[in-house]
């Protein structure tokens, strides 16, 4: 994908955007989905269809943990790490991850296929460890399980 | 008759496995022919049955538990639909009596009916408390809140009747309902199931709050770890829409009501809320001072009711039944019904509603069957991430809000998590500091540097340093955090390390015999 055809998918996502404060979370949302995360260049474009300081939308971007400031791997891996899921397991869990993985929490594999990262909470309490892929998340991660779920990850995305 | 097979469609039992199950059996119907359809119910929050699949007979509902694809192929090798009497079946699915010693009003349909029908849920008592809300003043609906005594479900416990009378009261051109469904809280899933299981409750119920204080729109905050929750309320809230329950006249009357739903972007914070309200204007979530109270100056300036998910679905049955009923329920000031989450290291997990006053331990060994790994319970946090952890003396304190409240513990949003005896309290201390450090808006200090220096002082107990005035010092930060903190995330994240302090000092002073009490390392 080129410059120029990133620069043209922002700005179609700014044409199809209301530009009043309210629609700015909803618009930065989207330009994380379409693009990984949100660059300067976005936050630039952003600030000035809404009339906003950079500082202002930039300080949006940092604030909210789903709003990504550079570019991860191809899959984005959660583990939950909060309570209901360490009580059954999830520490170990986690290191299980980082050690078949190669990378720590936080970080993305050397190939850019797996980003693995902690989150806190999915609301499957009962049925812990909790991880979610993109959109599906998955109860009772053993690691055999968590295993296949990354074996079954296509190569590209 | 056509047989209707259920296979829940929530988070939890698509988690683990529900749809390849749904595929599976489809298939099997397809291949013996049989006269039956897959419905896609709820789940009915047993989540140690999960995948449970249902099948109508004519005595009930049957129910056949954990299965796989590989089960639900062998469930149908005879050719015939599998009944009561198949080995694997753990019969009728309402005489269980995990589901049937339950008291479940707002629950009531919840894994009984498709989600997205909107014949089911009318034919399930659904939209009565619209109704009969529309037959009332506005101030009878408000009082008819207050009446039932209902406090908000999100974790503070605010008396829900006083805060629609506030915003009823106060004149203003466009008055705000808002939804907070920013369920953050660890150990928390009611929110998230009754959205998957019955989201018309919760748009009845906001559709309620609207006619009662006069407003004319509606936000729900849904946070985006729920992504198929998201779908099932985009989906509800567009049927909703068609079918004229809410829009531009709400069942046919002179009433307007839109809602709007807005996704949260990865911040537990925003589930207070005044931070709720500065994300919905798109800011940071940052907390306001209060006052003014959102019920006077709410979202865009605007007199708002903020209600959790649960405070707006209760009211739906109280409008329906009357208040007095739901207030004839509970104890002290703790009226209704409370949907208890039992989750961590627990045997039979799931979504228990029962009245207030149900003891921890009754919740936890009754309904849960204790833990999960066959050890024994070595703590229970109840009400989240700022709720306490309670050993074994306390377990048989009455879940309701003022009895916990007089054994340094709090309800909060209901969470129930168990943990066996291999926990190691000094961590679970470390990380509630650690979790504040990780969520705090920042905007004040106690919270904002506050954690961070509790990770420390907690990090040097539990390494053995200088013990005796770390202690003191985590005493003192643990004051100067609840005292001094804007809102409940600074103000509470002390309530589980004092917990440990006082019910698991071993393990925080733990590890380093050698070094005596006092002693000062460098």
């Amino acid at each position: 994908m080129s410059d120029a055809d990133d620069a043209d998918a922002l700005q179609g996502l700014l044409a199809d955007s209301p530009t009043t404060a309210e629609h700015l979370l909803p618009l930065l949302q989207r330009v994380q989905q379409r693009f990984g995360f949100v660059s300067p260049i976005a936050i630039r474009q952003v600030s000035a269809a809404f009339n906003l300081s950079r500082a202002e939308v930039y300080g949006v971007v940092s604030f909210y943990g789903d709003l990504r400031e550079s570019s991860v791997g191809a899959h984005v891996v959660q583990l939950c790490m909060a309570e209901a899921c360490q009580a059954v397991g999830c520490r170990a869990l986690a290191r299980h991850a980082e050690k078949t993985l190669g990378v720590a929490l936080g970080s993305s594999t050397p190939d850019g296929r797996v980003h693995l990262e902690a989150a806190f909470c999915f609301g499957n309490c009962a049925l812990g460890p909790t991880v979610r892929i993109g959109d599906r998340v998955y109860g009772a991660v053993s690691e055999a399980r968590f295993n296949a779920l990354m074996a079954s990850l296509p190569r590209q995305p | 008759m056509t047989v209707r097979i259920y296979v829940p469609n929530d988070t939890g039992a698509r988690s683990v496995g529900a749809d390849d199950v749904a595929g599976a059996i489809d298939q099997q119907v397809r291949a013996h022919s049989l006269d039956a359809i897959v419905v896609r119910n709820g789940s009915r929050g047993a989540y140690w049955l999960e995948p449970l699949i249902e099948i109508d007979s004519v005595d009930g509902r049957v129910g056949f538990a954990n299965v796989t694809p590989a089960g639900a192929v062998s469930l149908f090798e005879s050719g015939a639909m599998p009944t009561v009497s198949h080995p694997s079946s753990i019969g009728l699915v309402e005489s269980l009596p995990w589901l049937r010693e339950q008291q479940r009003l707002m629950f009531s349909r919840v894994g009984i009916i498709d989600p997205l029908s909107l014949d089911d849920y009318r034919a399930h008592g659904g939209l009565t408390g619209l109704e009969r809300a529309l037959t009332l003043g506005r101030q009878d609906i408000v009082t008819e809140i207050k009446t039932s005594g209902l406090r908000g479900r999100g974790g503070a416990a605010f008396p829900a009747g006083i805060k629609w009378q506030t915003v009823h009261d106060t004149v203003a051109a466009q008055k705000y309902i808002v939804c907070n469904a920013d369920e953050g809280d660890s150990g928390t899933f009611a929110d998230r199931l009754l959205m998957d299981a019955d989201p018309f409750q919760l748009i009845e119920g906001m559709a309620i709050a609207a006619i009662a204080v006069g407003a004319t729109a509606g936000y729900i905050y849904l946070r985006s770890e729920y992504p198929h929750t998201i779908r099932i309320i985009e989906r509800a809230l567009g049927l909703a829409r068609d079918a004229g329950i809410i829009g531009p006249s709400v069942l046919g009357s002179a009433h307007t009501f839109e809602i709007t739903l807005r996704v949260g972007a990865g911040s537990y914070i925003c589930g207070e809320e005044t931070a709720l309200l500065e994300s919905l204007e798109g800011r940071r979530g940052v907390v306001r001072a209060k006052p003014p109270l959102p019920a006077h100056v709410g979202l865009f300036g605007k007199p708002t009711v903020v209600n959790n998910v649960l405070t707006l679905a209760a009211t739906t049955g109280i409008l329906a039944r009357g208040g007095t009923h739901y207030a004839s329920l509970g104890r002290d000031r703790s009226t209704g019904t409370m949907p208890f989450q039992l989750g961590g290291n627990v045997m039979r997990g799931g979504l228990v509603e029962v009245a207030f006053g149900i003891s921890l331990a009754a919740l936890v060994e009754g309904f849960g069957g204790g833990t999960r790994s066959g050890r024994p319970i070595k703590a229970i946090q109840v009400g989240g991430p700022l709720g306490a952890y309670l050993p074994a003396s306390q377990w048989q304190t009455p879940l309701a809000y003022e009895a916990l409240a007089a054994v340094g513990a709090m309800l909060g949003h209901g969470g129930v998590v168990v943990f066996d005896d291999t926990v190691d309290m000094g961590e679970q201390a470390e990380f509630a500091m650690a979790f504040c450090a990780h969520e705090s808006c920042g905007k004040c200090t106690p919270c904002r540097i506050g954690s961070t220096r509790g990770v420390e002082v907690i990090g040097r107990l539990r390494r053995g340093e200088a013990s005796r005035k770390n202690w003191q010092l985590l005493d003192e930060l643990c004051e100067t955090m609840e005292l001094g903190s804007l809102c409940a995330l600074g103000g509470l994240t002390p309530m589980p390390v004092r917990s440990i302090m006082a019910h698991f000092a071993g393990d925080l002073l733990s590890s380093a015999p050698s070094r005596a009490l006092g002693e000062v390392t460098v």
